[in-house]
């Protein structure tokens, strides 16, 4: 059982790492066009190279 | 995108290319560089309904974006919205000209973007708020999960100590949302959803805790983050459907025209409405609305009053004509004394009663609201009974009561309820919408599938509001050809009208000299050595037909162009499908009778009315309501806005005035009248899922209801009831079609 003494903090870690992982696309607002972010997959522009800043 | 720095600004610093999505985010950084460098960049931002796929994107940000000027272009598919940078001398007209060249209706929003930006961090908070809850529901259940296959003893304390530590905060932050709602409705003295929702997570946490240090068998923490879980779910789906709602409502607020263009001392000055003072001198020109009530002081045309009166024939306008504000200028310019602008105007005035109006129909309580009325206190009284009833029972034993009346406080929460109704409301407008039907109201679907009667406004609804040539066939080519030449140098409707329909059947103009048009009367020219002339009857000596006709004189001969107006597509099918429906069908018009009754006789439609002056149509409705009918009423002017706010349930087209869009539930977005019928059909049937979703909801609680008062009921079985009834109800709001 001393083995959840280590599985416990690391299963919480990675979930707080999703978590984290969340709010930052959230405030990437990456949440704000989810029917525009799916259909843009299927253009070609920016296949070749990310879109220059 | 064509230009190399095609939408940077819309690139975030913080998204660097690791993110899925190149371009979502707006850097607050950036845009803070770009106003300290004191740019002046124009914002523009047009509600574009007809985009959906991936198609949409590229054809439109591409037209945008060759407009001369623009920097950037962005659209955002689930908002139907592009949002355009540009140098501040472009203006939305030119990109609804861009959009429309690429087949896109587009239509300007209203500039209060920071506001739509305002409103989507409601919605972040939810989504972080929700986002917490399911990290923590995991995490917890994870624990739970153990503790139920048989942990015991020190093992089982720890995780239960491990759970509250995750699931105390998580509870706290993101259960913010009910208690203030809970909070708000106690003060206001009402039992709405949220108070037993707040009570059942204060109460499950504070036990669990409670148990906990007390080493006990039984702790909620999963049940309380779930809980919270799955009410956040419904709320955020709430929130989404009224954003989208919202965001469109405001597109629409843009169409009046905020701006006149003033005489002041000789020179001509463009200023917001409010700066108009009575007794001040506007200038309209051919083609603009007006933007004040007034009188005709120079100048002479005719004026298009049918958003007004419904009256599908221009009216000459002259000095001393009284004119008011949201009729169209059609031929020459009109100098226009101010005597009401602004709130003052009739335009205005209306809107106002509008509003009125608006909170009166707002009463109407929505099935959710009915079943929370009676749902609320009825767990409550359990809630309370069985701790009545176990503290008698036990002889004083506290802490096993209180057990018993969490637990049923836990399952008897309204968790199903509470996503009920909002998963098939965000199913049935998210659907609706991408049929180019906005839902304005809440209410709206429920009052919609009681339907049984619908009201049509003619012009403008049922027909598009656009007249064409009916019978250029019986007419010479030769006449025809000069007409044609004539038309091309006028702006009046029916001119162009004349001179597309003429052009469709291969007619080419006539060469002609000397062309003028004469304000308010029509075009006149030489040919052939002869003056011809097109326009009014008594001006081409000519006798004036009972239809919308345009006159032609060539020499001593003169020919009558007749023009009826466009249907709308699709409201000849939709007409048939109503009355298939065994849904009744009425026309209700300001126009004259004549063409009136022809479009009812070519519609089908039995029962109309010509001449109805606004407040008949509000009665006509009314009349309706007291015969026991539900009444839907599609109109588009300002003469029906009474009629929109007496009827049951209002929808307006797009291209309706200001003041009709805000007095109706439902806009609809494209030119096709075919989905309203789709509206009818799905709010039937989302009605029907709602309940269906009570039902269900109700039927689990009759199930484990019984098992908790009798004090049987385990975190385990909360857990499983709620999680069950929650996907049951989801599952069954997205069997929409």
């Amino acid at each position: 059982m001393e083995v959840l003494g280590i599985l416990i903090p690391v299963s919480l870690f990675l979930g707080g790492l999703g978590l984290a992982a969340f709010f930052w696309a959230l405030r990437g607002r990456q949440y704000d066009d989810p029917d525009g972010d799916a259909n843009r997959i299927l253009t070609k522009e920016w296949d070749d190279k990310p879109r220059p800043k | 995108m064509s230009s190399p720095n095609a939408a940077s600004d819309f690139d975030s610093g913080l998204t660097p290319g690791l993110s899925a999505c190149p371009a979502c985010a707006v850097a607050p950084l950036a845009e803070q560089q770009a106003q300290g460098a004191g740019l002046a960049v124009a914002r523009l931002m047009l509600s574009v309904p007809q985009a959906h796929c991936a198609l949409c994107i590229t054809t439109l940000e591409h037209a945008v974006m060759a407009v001369p000027g623009v920097t950037s272009a962005r659209l955002n598919l689930t908002l139907k919205r592009l949002s355009v940078e540009a140098e501040p001398q472009v203006t939305a007209e030119d990109l609804i000209k861009a959009a429309a060249a690429s087949g896109y209706e587009a239509f300007e929003m209203d500039p209060g973007l920071l506001n739509a930006t305002e409103a989507d961090r409601q919605g972040r908070d939810l989504l972080m708020r929700l986002g917490v809850a399911f990290f923590s529901m995991m995490n917890v259940m994870l624990l739970s999960v153990a503790v139920w296959s048989g942990a015991d003893g020190v093992t089982r304390d720890l995780f239960h100590w491990i759970s509250a530590m995750i699931a105390l905060p998580t509870v706290v932050f993101a259960g913010q949302p009910f208690f203030r709602a809970a909070y708000r409705s106690l003060r206001a003295g009402r039992l709405g959803m949220d108070v037993p929702i707040s009570l059942a997570l204060i109460l499950a946490s504070s036990i669990s805790l409670y148990e906990t240090t007390q080493s006990g068998d039984h702790a909620y923490f999963d049940a309380a983050v779930m809980l919270t879980f799955f009410l956040l779910a419904g709320r955020y789906l709430d929130h989404r459907t009224r954003a989208i709602a919202r965001s469109a409502a405001q597109t629409l607020a843009a169409l009046e025209v905020p701006r006149a263009v003033v005489l002041r001392d000789g020179a001509e000055v463009t200023l917001p409405i409010a700066e108009v003072a009575v007794g001040d001198l506007v200038r309209v020109r051919p083609g603009g609305r007006m933007p004040v009530d007034g009188i005709v002081e120079d100048g002479q045309s005719e004026i298009d009053r049918s958003v007004l009166t419904g009256e599908s024939l221009p009216v000459f306008a002259g000095p001393g004509t009284p004119v008011s504000a949201g009729e169209v200028n059609l031929t020459g310019p009109l100098t226009v004394r101010v005597l009401a602008a602004g709130r003052d105007s009739s335009l205005h005035r209306m809107a106002d009663l509008v509003a009125v109006a608006e909170s009166a129909r707002n009463t109407y309580t929505s099935l959710a609201e009915r079943a929370a009325a009676w749902y609320s206190p009825l767990v409550h009284l359990l809630s309370f009974s069985a701790f009545g009833f176990w503290m008698w029972k036990t002889g004083g034993d506290v802490r096993f009561a209180l057990n018993i009346s969490a637990a049923v406080l836990i399952i008897t929460c309204p968790c199903a309820l509470g996503l009920a109704v909002p998963a098939v409301v965000t199913s049935a407008s998210g659907k609706l919408f991408r049929k180019g039907l906005l839902i304005k109201n809440g209410t709206a679907l429920e009052r919609l599938s009681e339907v049984d009667a619908v009201v049509f406004d003619k012009t403008g609804t049922l027909t598009m509001g656009a007249p064409r040539p009916t019978n250029l066939e019986e007419i010479p080519r030769r006449v025809l050809s000069v007409a044609m030449a004539l038309a091309e140098a006028s702006s009046h409707p029916l001119a162009q009208s004349l001179f597309a329909g003429a052009e469709s059947i291969g007619v080419r103009p006539a060469i002609l000299s000397q062309i003028t048009e004469q304000p308010g009367y029509g075009v006149e020219a030489m040919w052939m050595g002869q003056t011809v002339r097109l326009g009014r009857a008594s001006w081409c000596g000519a006798t004036a037909a009972d239809v919308t006709a345009s006159y032609v004189q060539i020499g001593g001969s003169t020919h009558t162009i007749e023009f009826s107006d466009r249907l709308r597509p699709g409201a000849g099918q939709l007409i048939g499908r109503l009355k298939a429906r065994g849904v009744s069908v009425h026309l209700l018009s300001g126009d004259a009778e004549g063409p009136v009754r022809d479009l009812a006789m070519r519609l089908g439609i039995d029962e109309w009315t010509a001449n109805a002056l606004p407040d008949e149509k509000a009665a006509a409705i009314t009349a309706l309501r007291d015969a026991g009918h539900r009444v839907l009423m599609v109109g588009d002017g300002l003469n029906d806005t009474a009629a929109l706010m007496a009827a049951h349930v209002s929808i307006s087209p797009a291209t309706a005035l200001d003041a009709a869009r805000v007095a109706s539930d439902i806009v609809l977005l494209g030119s096709d009248l075919l989905p309203l019928e789709d509206a009818l059909r799905i709010a039937r049937q989302s009605t029907h899922r709602i309940v269906e979703n009570f039902a269900i909801s109700g039927l689990y609680n009759l199930v484990a209801v019984p098992i908790a008062l009798l004090g049987f009921a385990t975190p385990l079985a909360a857990a499983l009831a709620m999680s069950l009834s929650s996907i049951t109800v989801s599952l069954n709001a997205l069997r929409l079609r």
